[in-house]
């Protein structure tokens, strides 16, 4: 079988996910997870590559990845910044976040920075809210932020590609409350 | 020290301790395990589940050791287990810590729950945005299959069990367990009309469970420490610790492990330290985005199941939500209407087209060109979505629209009358289509 944009090493990640499941299909969700980070997003190419690694037809492929919300559809920036906006973020401050970030950033909620490094998004509760507000970009979360910590969030992304600020697991509040 | 005895935050409470599995193992991780599989045969292990009173604690409280006892012993083709771990209701942020902290609980937790049904397939279904998370419990499974916790022959009994993860890619309905059954199945996370019930026709159309990560988690311990034990936490109905996630305008916002059956003003006030800037309190959410509100005049009901129902609410996924005298109830009302239009499926029309009109009358009312005969309106439309749906995401959706009306009215009225918020939040966040 010639693929189209997968690359060999993905075909192969695909398929070690094979005899995890009694059918192909049921991998789908990892296929189109590998094929996002092959090509950048879903191209209607990388989709039926994935189509045809799976024996589906293309149109089963697109139903699928147009109804999840991390798969994304179009070209994004390198850093995908998605601002979570529900109650308990906004609450605290999401809605200052969103601003500041729109202001730093030079660009409105669902555009990408003309450098291609800075997409915005905003999504649903992302489980973090005892640590609201936050920001989840590409796989990292960034926690308890203010306005100032956003700054140096963006500038190390722009100097290094990365930030030290990303949580590790799950930092410890007080527990089961005070004596 | 806690006021309580810790369960299952007591591990990770160690200074240093990273979850990993020989720590795991230090602290008793396992032994439970092992003691089923040698020793207790698969349906006492579901009365021992059925006496302790677990209720799942992912939203619905059904009880665990029924939920088991519904699968038919004698099927003959495979029966799966899938651990829910797709936490993804708004305020609710325990499965994570438990997760990337103490992963092997659930892990042991699955296998017991799979001998008990007798199955020896399991899926845990993580929410596509946990990388971490991910990360986390797949390192967790190599470990156990490494140190032959699964695989073939576990413990030398016989008893094979393979647990796969599969990861999410971003939708707050595959939660609910046909949706979930149908995303691991490579499909749109749509949830299937019941019956039937997964029970008999679940994953792949198998015998199946889905159980929640801190409904699992707590299995080990009820095998070790005794049903007994567990029963006499807790009150007679809700039994057991829970582990809720309070957030808001509190002090210490957090994940705080304690029994069931405490006030309310003991949690936000002792607990999570108060309100923040010494404000009053306004209202309450205390089970998730889809429970209804409550007020200050609810602080004294106790966090139980029956409680929290008694008082026109309901404790589902254990996630507090507090807000203060200066939150606007129709904003907060309009941002998780916000919520439930992105996340409504699309399958059945009353939610899917409820949810865009519940969104646009609660925003020209926030943004003051509401009408009387709006409050009305928003009334009957909620009453043409609730029942008439597939799953219960449609009763979910209008419960903060019925609820602030029922608490609030006049703060409707008065956007109304003055044409404007009186609140003026800071920064009145983009609406639903800035997704």
């Amino acid at each position: 079988m010639r693929l189209k944009v997968l690359s060999d090493k993905a075909k192969a990640a695909i398929e070690a996910e094979f005899p995890k499941y009694p059918d192909k299909r049921s991998v789908l969700l990892s296929a189109l997870h590998i094929a996002q980070k092959e090509v950048g997003y879903l191209s209607e190419a990388a989709m039926v590559d994935v189509s045809e690694l799976l024996e589906l037809t293309p149109v089963q492929v697109y139903d699928v990845a147009t109804f999840y919300s991390l798969y994304n559809l179009k070209p994004v920036g390198k850093h995908v910044i998605q601002v979570c906006k529900t109650l308990s973020c906004a609450l605290v401050g999401a809605g200052q976040i969103i601003e500041h970030l729109q202001n730093r950033l030079g660009i409105r909620v669902g555009e990408t920075t003309p450098d291609g490094l800075f997409s915005l998004k905003l999504v649903e509760c992302l489980a973090s809210c005892g640590t609201a507000p936050m920001v989840q970009i590409n796989n990292r979360y960034y926690e308890n932020l203010t306005p100032e910590k956003v700054d140096r969030l963006l500038d190390d992304l722009k100097r290094e590609g990365k930030s030290a600020m990303a949580s590790g697991p799950f930092q410890l509040p007080v527990l089961g409350g005070k004596s | 020290m806690p006021k309580y005895e810790l369960v299952l935050l007591k591990n990770m409470a160690q200074p240093g301790y990273t979850g990993a599995l020989d720590e795991y193992r230090k602290t008793g991780g396992y032994t439970a395990f092992e003691k089923v599989l040698k020793g207790i045969p698969p349906s006492e292990v579901i009365e021992l589940v059925k006496k302790s009173g677990l209720r799942g604690r992912g939203g619905a409280g059904f009880p665990t050791g029924m939920k088991w006892s519904f699968i038919p012993k004698d099927h003959p083709g495979p029966k799966y287990l899938c651990c829910n771990a797709d936490e993804s209701e708004p305020g609710t942020y325990k499965d994570r810590q438990l997760i990337e902290n103490d992963p092997h609980q659930m892990l042991e937790g699955i296998g017991i729950a799979c001998y008990a049904i007798g199955s020896h397939h399991a899926y845990v279904y993580i929410r596509g945005e946990f990388d971490l998370g991910a990360e986390i419990i797949q390192r967790a499974i190599d470990e156990a299959y490494e140190a032959k916790l699964f695989g073939k022959n576990i413990f030398g009994t016989g008893f094979d069990l393979d647990v796969v993860l599969h990861r999410g890619a971003g939708a707050y309905i595959c939660g609910e367990e046909t949706a979930l059954l149908e995303s691991i199945e490579g499909k749109r996370g749509k949830p299937r009309t019941k019956p039937p019930f997964p029970a008999t026709h679940g994953l792949y159309q198998k015998p199946t469970v889905v159980n929640n990560v801190e409904t699992l988690a707590n299995i080990p311990y009820i095998i070790n420490r005794g049903p007994e034990w567990f029963a006499s936490l807790g009150t007679p109905k809700s039994a057991g610790m829970r582990v809720f996630c309070v957030s808001g305008h509190v002090n210490r916002p957090g994940n705080y492990e304690v029994p069931m059956g405490i006030t309310m003003r003991e949690m936000i006030y002792e607990h999570a330290g108060g309100m923040r800037g010494g404000k009053q309190l306004k209202a309450i959410i205390p089970g998730g985005a889809s429970a209804p509100f409550l007020t200050q005049e609810h602080l004294d009901v106790k966090m139980d199941f029956e409680s929290i129902a008694q008082a026109g609410s309901m404790l589902g996924s254990g996630a507090v939500t507090v807000m203060d005298e200066d939150t606007c109830m129709i904003w907060a009302a309009m941002n998780l209407m916000e919520f439930f239009h992105h996340e409504s499926c699309g399958k059945c029309t009353p939610c899917r087209e409820g949810s865009a009109w519940l969104l646009k009358i609660l925003q020209r009312i926030e943004y003051g060109q509401g009408r009387m005969e709006d409050l009305d309106l928003l009334v009957s439309l909620s009453k043409r979505i609730e029942g008439r749906t597939v799953c219960a995401f449609g009763d979910a959706e209008i419960a903060p629209v019925l609820s602030t009306l029922k608490h609030f009215r006049q703060e409707y009225e008065t956007h109304i009358q003055e044409r404007r918020c009186p609140f003026r939040p800071n920064v009145v966040l983009a609406m639903a289509g800035g997704h």
